[in-house]
């Protein structure tokens, strides 16, 4: 389909519809249905001005610069519902809703708490804006030591990238030690980078800011081509998204598992260590940029059910169809703006589901997710029993570590 | 209209301050710097009178880590001219400072001067005032919005207790920034890339600095426990009852 263009001034639309096409598969925004499935599966297209559909018809009809202009886009949480359900199978999150982010953050118009964590990510190499020496205080009082590639230069099997929030969150790490305690006792010849670790990016990439993502990207780069190791571990589905499918073309390419599926791969070696009972109902909440993005659904669900006394029960969105936290995209950075504009979180529809599942623990497998849903309990009716457990706790805690 | 802005860089508080050995100055071995939140607001409110206005305005810094990045942040953000000064800064005071940044302005001409009202390290009085005594211009601090009027300007300076004065100030003069009207802005990563290959950083050696009229420091210190002070010990809980305790003794509860 042709679009018309304005013969007066040159169109925000033509110029934006351009840069999309130019994208992976952005073509295919052509043959959008205007069905409004994206809109509707999107968890805040009922609070956007624009939802994705409502966009694609702007384009079309040539008022963009509106969609520019409002703030709608700030909430998209990147959880890629729209993409995954598109009958065309429009790259919906990744050209459009990104390519929009990335024109709002040119034009200045970025909420102050996401300006905030992107100024850290360039200055510190992390959004927390935590001290870089600081990166691997996790670490500290282990034993055996954990392996800082940087101090002992030994060539390893694994090289795990731990990421932001697993290595500085004060919640995140001891779910960190916890998985640096199992890859010990599997006997896995691990290694870490410390404070040479930059963040992944690719937050930051979904919220708008490309050109600080490829700074993140060639610096890690750098540093992995320092060492010698065979695979890439990560903490986190968003760094094992960005080194899977977005550093390659930057030049950076190494095979990359989630840790999920590096412990499944070793489940016969696991089970006989889980010798302590967790008698629980446990829901799984899928992480966007594990299931949903890159198709790992049962890893994690196997790993949990080879726990003796888990009962898995699933929520009402799993899977394909699964409920982000509210994390993904820069949402982690936009908890005031969201609020402000929903006055509810995601990660609270979701702890509402996993009590209404019957869930006493809500196992996950991201680092954003512990503390987000940890705060939504606290604000949710009757969800006072419901624990949140990252998989590595529960595998510690079951092998008794 | 031509507006300067003189910045200065400052401990960054994300790593730890350790004292050096002489006992007087901070330990530069780990020591990050970082720019002055408050010179960073002045920038902004150079660069929003500029949008609004027109006009011209240049920053001026002295060579630190980091101060190129932060110049090119600046042009990308609408700065006309970059100014670096180099020369030995490792015992800078104020004084000091206000004294090259006078001999650059005067050669600039500027009809404002905005800089930030204060710094964590300040230790002998702000740039702000001392820059004005240098240059005879008049002075006024804790501004948070600036309009310009001819050849004035209106200055709203802050007062404790939420009170607000609209100050009227003919130029050149020299402005205490507390906060700029909006906050400073963020520039793609991609648009500084952009600036670095065209903007140009003009670099002038500075003599000795004078520092006299500045402070000496006999001791410097990390904060030290009062006698007074009780530590509560224990868990979470325990502090907690302790803390509770100590209140109903007190007669607080």
């Amino acid at each position: 389909m042709e679009i018309t263009l304005s013969p007066l001034e040159p169109s925000v639309s033509k110029t934006f519809l351009t840069s999309v096409l130019g994208l992976e598969n952005g073509e295919r925004i052509r043959t959008c249905l205007q069905c409004g499935t994206c809109s509707g599966v999107c968890p805040f297209g009922y609070i956007m001005k624009f939802p994705p559909g409502k966009m694609i018809g702007a384009l079309r009809s040539e008022f963009f610069d509106q969609v520019i202009k409002s703030d709608s886009v700030w909430m998209c949480v990147s959880c890629n519902a729209c993409s995954a359900f598109c009958p065309s199978n429009i790259p919906i999150t990744a050209a459009l809703m990104t390519r929009a982010k990335e024109e709002m953050l040119l034009a200045g118009n970025v909420p102050t708490e996401l300006q905030s964590a992107l100024e850290n990510t360039q200055r510190y190499g992390n959004p927390l804006g935590e001290s870089p020496r600081k990166r691997a205080d996790w670490a500290i009082g282990l034993q055996p030591e954990v392996n800082l590639l940087a101090k002992t230069r030994q060539p390893v099997d694994v090289l795990w990238y731990v990421g932001d929030y697993a290595s500085y969150h004060s919640r995140m790490q001891s779910a960190t030690k916890a998985l640096a305690k199992i890859l010990n006792v599997l006997g896995i010849k691990f290694g870490i980078l410390g404070p040479e670790e930059y963040s992944d990016g690719d937050s930051q990439r979904l919220a708008g800011e490309r050109g600080l993502f490829e700074m993140m990207a060639q610096k890690n780069g750098q540093i992995f081509r320092r060492y010698k190791f065979n695979e890439i571990i990560t903490t986190d589905p968003h760094a094992f998204n960005a080194l899977k499918n977005e550093y390659p073309s930057l030049g950076v390419s190494y095979p990359v598992r989630h840790y999920t599926q590096f412990l499944y791969e070793r489940i016969e070696q696991i089970k006989p260590l889980l010798k302590t009972e967790i008698k629980a109902r446990i829901a799984y909440h899928d992480p966007c940029y594990l299931g949903r993005v890159n198709g790992i659904f049962d890893e994690p669900r196997n790993l949990l059910k080879a726990i003796p006394g888990v009962e898995l029960v699933e929520m009402t969105h799993q899977r394909l169809n699964s409920l982000c936290c509210g994390g993904g995209g820069g949402g982690m950075w936009l908890d005031g703006f969201q609020w402000e504009k929903a006055h509810t979180r995601l990660s609270e529809w979701r702890v509402r589901e996993a009590v209404a599942a019957g869930a006493e623990i809500l196992a996950v497998g991201c680092p954003y997710e512990p503390p987000r849903f940890e705060d939504a309990i606290k604000t949710i009716q009757d969800a006072g029993q419901l624990k949140v457990r990252e998989i590595a706790e529960l595998l510690a805690q079951a092998m008794g570590l | 209209m031509k507006i300067a802005v003189p910045v200065k860089f400052v401990p960054d508080l994300v790593e730890e301050l350790n004292i050096d050995p002489s006992g007087t100055a901070l330990d530069t071995a780990w020591l990050r710097l970082i720019i002055n939140e408050f010179d960073d607001h002045a920038v902004e409110q150079a660069i929003l009178l500029k949008e609004k206005e027109g006009g011209q305005v240049t920053v001026i810094t002295i060579e630190s880590e980091g101060a190129d990045d932060f110049l090119f942040a600046a042009a990308a953000k609408g700065t006309d001219q970059l100014i670096k000064l180099t020369g030995d800064f490792s015992h800078a005071n104020n004084h000091g400072l206000a004294r090259v940044y006078a001999d650059i302005l005067k050669e600039l001409q500027p009809d404002l001067i905005l800089t930030g009202v204060q710094a964590h390290n300040d230790l002998d009085g702000s740039v702000g005032p001392l820059l004005a005594e240098q240059l005879g211009l008049p002075y006024v601090g804790y501004v948070a919005g600036v309009s310009v009027m001819g050849d004035k300007v209106i200055a709203r300076k802050e007062y404790s207790g939420g009170l607000v004065a609209e100050i009227e100030i003919k130029l050149p003069a020299v402005l205490g920034i507390q906060a700029s009207e909006q906050p400073p802005r963020y520039i793609a990563y991609s648009k500084i890339r952009q600036v670095m290959g065209t903007a140009k950083i003009e670099e002038k050696t500075v003599a000795a600095l004078d520092l006299s009229g500045g402070t000496t420091v006999s001791r410097m210190f990390q904060p030290e426990v009062a006698q007074r002070a009780t530590m509560l010990e224990g868990g979470t809980d325990e502090v907690a009852d302790k803390l509770v305790s100590i209140f109903k003794e007190l007669g607080t509860l």
